[in-house]
């Protein structure tokens, strides 16, 4: 069993999930990066409109639409800290799909107003994000 | 001449009516408060990442970012004021807008040029009124406001600042806002948000750790300090909610108060001047009747 430590992953408006995990996986604006135990401190800017995954100490597969902010590690604990942040579970797919489709239809009239491009960055997330919970709903 | 027992009681049951209208704000007031202090409580954990970030980045180099830069000497200055949507709220607004006078004064007494935004009804009528200019104002939220809400100011003022002052930018941003000090003490307050002063803390932790920073110091610091800075407009915003509703509450308690008092003397007149009636009435059929029979006789 893998060693754990603490993971928060807060939103600007609430703490979405915190808790013990294994492993936490964040894509930068680098690349994707995985944070085990013990890791060194870093602070690192989480790309736009992505996911976060963090596999729990309890054996359960976290996934987190987010939209930019930074993935921080310390020596005792790692936070994913972003002004979005969305549960797969609290995802309507369907919803998000269609969003993401007049939001496109949008930018290629000629909108790109910052409204515009936040929306479809979230949007974006939460579709990214759902697909990633549907292609492994337990790879863990 | 007392007015009539008719008269008294109709006013008696105007004030009856306004006192349970004054009592239901009082109560929805109260129960407003309570959710804004839970709103103000789940942005805690942000607030905290946010600010342990900006120490880990400070703390690795000097900070030199467009958002911390100083300008020697201030030649333009924006302030914004947080005032409330609506009245009935007792001196909120009025309170705030003395406050925005005075920081206008000094400003302008410095030499300053002032650029206003405004938040809140009551504030955007009162200087409208007085012809004086807004850059910005927004309204509709400030009794709940939202991250999204306060994000659109927010990046107003921070495209303001990073403009050269050239093209109209200004070199630095204030506040003027309601402390939520407690319920019974609500404080105007002027605060500086840009040019953000970065102070090293030599609060022990894990804060010291030696960081990496991806993509790299800079490139997190771009990303971070806005965030900062909305983060720290929304507090302001959510301080200023938490004091309107307090204000209003205590506006509304006392005006549910005096209405008990006015319709306990009311109450009173009404009794005194029903006796007087019947009294009267009395007085009237006894002479009459002693009319009638001295007649006889």
């Amino acid at each position: 069993m893998a060693e754990s430590f603490w993971v928060e992953v807060v939103a600007a408006d609430a703490l979405v999930w915190e808790g013990e995990a294994t492993v936490l996986n964040a894509t930068t604006t680098e690349g994707e990066i995985g944070i085990l135990a013990h890791h060194v401190p870093i602070i690192a800017t989480l790309a736009p409109g992505s996911t976060a995954e963090v596999l729990t100490s309890d054996g359960n597969r976290l996934l987190t639409a987010v939209d930019g902010g930074f993935l921080a590690v310390s020596l005792t604990r790692a936070a994913i800290i972003s002004p979005y942040a969305q549960l797969a579970d609290g995802i309507d797919i369907d919803q998000a799909r269609s969003d993401l489709r007049s939001l496109q239809a949008k930018r290629e009239q000629g909108d790109n107003s910052a409204e515009t491009e936040m929306a479809y960055r979230r949007a974006l997330a939460q579709v990214k994000t759902a697909d990633r919970l549907e292609a492994h709903p337990s790879s863990h | 001449m007392a007015a009539t027992l008719r008269e008294l009681r109709e006013r008696n049951r105007s004030v009856q009516a306004t006192q349970k209208i004054t009592r239901a704000m009082e109560l929805i007031a109260a129960s407003r408060i309570t959710k804004a202090q839970t709103a103000a409580l789940s942005t805690l954990p942000y607030t905290r990442e946010l600010n342990r970030a900006v120490a880990a980045v400070a703390s690795y180099s000097d900070v030199q970012h467009p958002l911390t830069t100083e300008h020697p000497n201030p030649r333009r200055s924006a302030v914004l004021v947080i005032t409330a949507d609506r009245g009935l709220a007792g001196a909120y607004s009025s309170n705030i807008i003395h406050k925005a006078d005075d920081v206008f004064a000094t400003l302008e007494h410095e030499g300053r040029e002032v650029v206003t935004y405004m938040a809140g009804r009551k504030g955007i009528s009162h200087y409208q009124f007085r012809d004086r200019p807004m850059a910005g104002s927004w309204s509709g939220f400030s009794d709940r406001p939202t991250y999204p809400q306060s994000d659109e100011v927010a990046n107003q003022l921070i495209d303001r600042f990073l403009t050269p002052y050239e093209q109209g930018g200004v070199d630095e941003i204030q506040v003027v806002y309601t402390r939520f000090e407690s319920m019974l003490l609500q404080e105007p307050r002027v605060r500086r948000v840009l040019p953000l002063h970065v102070v090293h803390s030599n609060e022990p932790g894990d804060i010291t750790a030696l960081y990496s920073f991806e993509p790299g110091p800079e490139e997190v610091l771009d990303a971070l300090l806005p965030l900062y800075v909305r983060n720290r407009i929304h507090f302001y915003f959510m301080q200023a909610a938490a004091s309107e509703l307090a204000s209003k509450q205590k506006a509304m308690k006392s005006a549910t108060d005096n209405a008990q008092n006015l319709i306990e003397q009311l109450t009173r007149q009404a009794n005194q001047a029903r006796q007087s009636q019947i009294t009267q009435e009395i007085t009237e059929i006894v002479g009459g009747a002693a009319a009638l029979t001295g007649s006889k006789e």
